[in-house]
């Protein structure tokens, strides 16, 4: 069995964002990148299934700026081996990056490519199904729970309301994780550094993707302040008095 | 341990003792176990890691017992760690492993130097090396590496409390030139709401004194010390490294800390490291300038004193903070009952700071809520502090347990700059 986990960084929220002058990104020379979440659950479900039954776990992740530490800290949470896919760019929308993927993933030749359902910087959620059908496997997003049994996979699916599916896919197959069994475990420092010394990431050249992404960013703007909240005083009553009395001034329920 | 094997069990079905009946299990007996039919492969587990060979030393004289901060809110005392050890429990994966403060009364009292300060943290990492932490303590961890501080605050921000001084204070990268006084403000007071008070209080008594100081700013990152002792040497030793760099660049002649466990760092920690700098809590720095400086009134106020640990017990110094309290006109001091080498411990040690949830699952109340009541038994209104991590726990302990309006809490600085407005 030979996993592979696709991963991406995003902005680290704790620093405030900056949009940059060209006013369609985020201002990324201060900004600090960490691994997307659900690629962590991506990984954590990974590593469980390699303790379970025995598995080979490769992460991938296109080459960009401070990508080294993520996979370096993947290796040391469990992953056997780091390949990093250097297609000519770091700033891969989801589509390029999916295809220039495919590319490794080909040489890989992976029984199960497992990523995040989707990242919080473009909420796309689009890099499992786009990966699926550039290796024309089958594919099952929003994962929360894989079980391997012989030349299948197992999932739970979410759905609203609480329901949940249980499907079966044949090998290879490629999985948008939700959430893994458990939450992602700790790195102590001295297992991250053994092995950032231990060197050895990987990296293939794919050809540059020329694919349209068919989404282009025209404008990035902060969401805008309103006026401050109006603090009303008095007993319950009588702040109650003045709420209707507001709703009414302001035409927002008929009289 | 708690095994009852049923061949060693005597029960008299029916038993009549000096006409009380006491059939069943009212006369139950059990024989006694010798220690070689318990696994003990447990203790020699502990004894066999570097730094926590201590334990095997233990002769079971329960001194550490009614010393522990811990075991007077649960079943604790290192007594009973070793016990417990010795007869099969797995300190590695039981609770137990996170509920020592490394506060160190119950070292300053063992016949046998059983030094939990040194046994604690070696066992930690190795259970932190397997993955088991408990998710806070996790959270501080992570903080820590990826913004320098448990809080999980912008290191950018570091030094925004300084806006809000009302005077100046020279933020050394942006101001590059040689000081007297370096001062390490650490996370607590770089962050946390109170914290900042205490800060800008120090910031202006410091101006007061026409000190010449300056401080890292952005580049200052947490001194570690409470990660180290909560199993995360290599987080510690990291950005020890990290600190040692950012020190290594800016000319000082002198360090002054708000932080009895950056203050023992240093002091204690980071020449291990090779790097050895002068280094004083602030108590210690303020104590003997006290008289020098201008008091405009008098306050009057009750106040008790609490010991930092790692101020007191761990390095010493019990005098400089009530130097401090009795030099601030006007204060009426009284000392609390546990002070000095045998005070209270607040339970921010050891990563205690990062568990709170934790330990309170597993203690009948937390150890700063039993220390404000020892507080308000005294009949003070305000409880002094000096460390960053007492103000809002203490703050925090006097609502829980329903004392608000009942007893203040201060650090010492706040005081003073308060005396001086």
């Amino acid at each position: 069995m030979h996993i592979a986990v696709v991963l991406k960084q995003v902005p680290d929220l704790v620093e405030e964002l900056e949009i940059d002058s060209g006013g369609k990104d985020i201002d990324r020379s201060s900004v600090k990148m960490k691994l997307n979440e659900f690629d962590d659950h991506a990984l954590e479900q990974a590593v469980l299934l390699k303790e379970a039954s025995g598995a080979k776990v490769t992460v991938v992740a296109v080459a960009a700026a401070g990508i080294d530490q993520a996979l370096y800290a993947a290796k040391a949470r469990g992953a056997d081996a780091a390949l990093k896919v250097d297609a000519g760019g770091d700033l891969l929308d989801s589509r390029r990056a999916a295809s220039a993927i495919a590319e490794a993933i080909k040489q890989l030749q992976p029984d199960l490519v497992l990523t995040g359902v989707q990242a919080a910087d473009d909420l796309f959620g689009q890099t499992a199904p786009y990966l699926a059908a550039a290796l024309g496997w089958p594919h099952v997003s929003v994962v929360s729970g894989v079980e391997v049994a012989g030349a299948k996979v197992k999932v739970h699916q979410e759905y609203a309301g609480g329901r949940m599916a249980s499907l079966e896919l044949d090998l290879p197959a490629v999985l948008g994780v939700q959430a893994a069994p458990k939450p992602p475990r700790y790195v102590p420092v001295s297992k991250l550094r053994q092995a950032m010394a231990s060197g050895a990431l990987e990296t293939v050249s794919v050809a540059p993707a020329d694919e349209l992404s068919g989404v282009a960013v025209t404008a990035l703007a902060k969401p805008e302040t309103g006026r401050g909240a109006e603090m009303l005083a008095g007993s319950a009553a009588e702040v109650a008095e003045k709420i209707a009395a507001l709703l009414g001034e302001r035409r927002l329920v008929r009289a | 341990m708690s095994k009852v094997e049923p061949g060693r069990t005597k029960e008299e079905e029916h038993l009549e003792f000096e006409g009380m009946d006491i059939s069943g299990h009212w006369n139950r007996m059990f024989e006694q176990r010798v220690i070689w039919e318990h696994d003990t492969s447990m203790l020699d587990k502990v004894t066999s890691l570097a730094g926590a060979e201590s334990l095997g030393f233990c002769y079971q004289c329960g001194k550490c017992t009614p010393a522990c901060p811990v075991d007077l809110v649960g079943d604790y005392s290192p007594r009973k760690i070793f016990r417990k050890t010795q007869t099969g429990i797995d300190l590695f994966t039981s609770p137990d492993l996170w509920l020592c403060t490394t506060c160190m009364n119950c070292l300053r009292v063992c016949p046998k130097e059983v030094n939990m300060i040194s046994i604690m943290p070696a066992v930690r990492e190795v259970a932190v090396a397997e993955g088991n932490v408990p998710p806070e303590l996790q959270k501080a961890f992570e903080n820590t590496f990826n913004h320098g501080n448990p809080l999980g605050e912008p290191a950018r921000k570091r030094a925004d409390w300084v806006a809000d001084a009302g005077v100046p204070v020279t933020i050394l990268p942006k101001e590059k030139r040689p000081v007297d006084v370096l001062f390490y403000v650490e996370c607590y007071w770089s962050y946390h709401p109170r914290g900042k008070d205490a800060a800008r209080a120090l910031a202006r008594t410091m101006v007061a004194l026409g000190v010449d100081w300056g401080i890292l700013g952005h580049e200052e990152k947490c001194s570690c010390d409470s990660q180290r002792l909560a199993g995360e040497k290599g987080l510690f030793e990291m950005i020890a490294e990290q600190n040692i760099a950012t020190l290594g660049k800016y000319e000082f002649k002198r360090m002054v800390t708000s932080d009895p466990h950056a203050y023992n760092a240093f002091r204690n920690e980071y020449p291990k490291l090779g790097a050895e700098y002068p280094v004083q809590h602030y108590t210690q720095f303020l104590a003997p300038l006290m008289g020098s400086l201008p008091w405009k009134r008098k306050l009057d106020y009750k106040v008790t004193f609490h010991d930092p640990c790692y101020l007191g017990r761990h390095n010493g110094e019990y005098d400089a903070p009530r130097e401090m309290i009795q030099q601030i006109p006007g204060l009426e001091f009284i000392e609390m009952f546990r002070c000095k080498e045998n005070g209270y411990c607040c339970g921010g040690g050891g990563g205690g700071m990062w568990l709170d949830s934790f330990t309170a699952n597993h203690t009948s109340e937390r150890l700063s809520e039993r220390r404000v009541k020892e507080a308000i038994e005294t009949g003070a209104e305000m409880l002094v502090v000096c460390c960053p991590y007492e103000v809002s726990r203490f703050e925090d302990a006097v609502k829980s347990t329903g004392n608000e309006g009942k007893l203040l809490v201060r650090d010492v600085i706040e005081l003073v700059d308060e005396a001086l407005q």
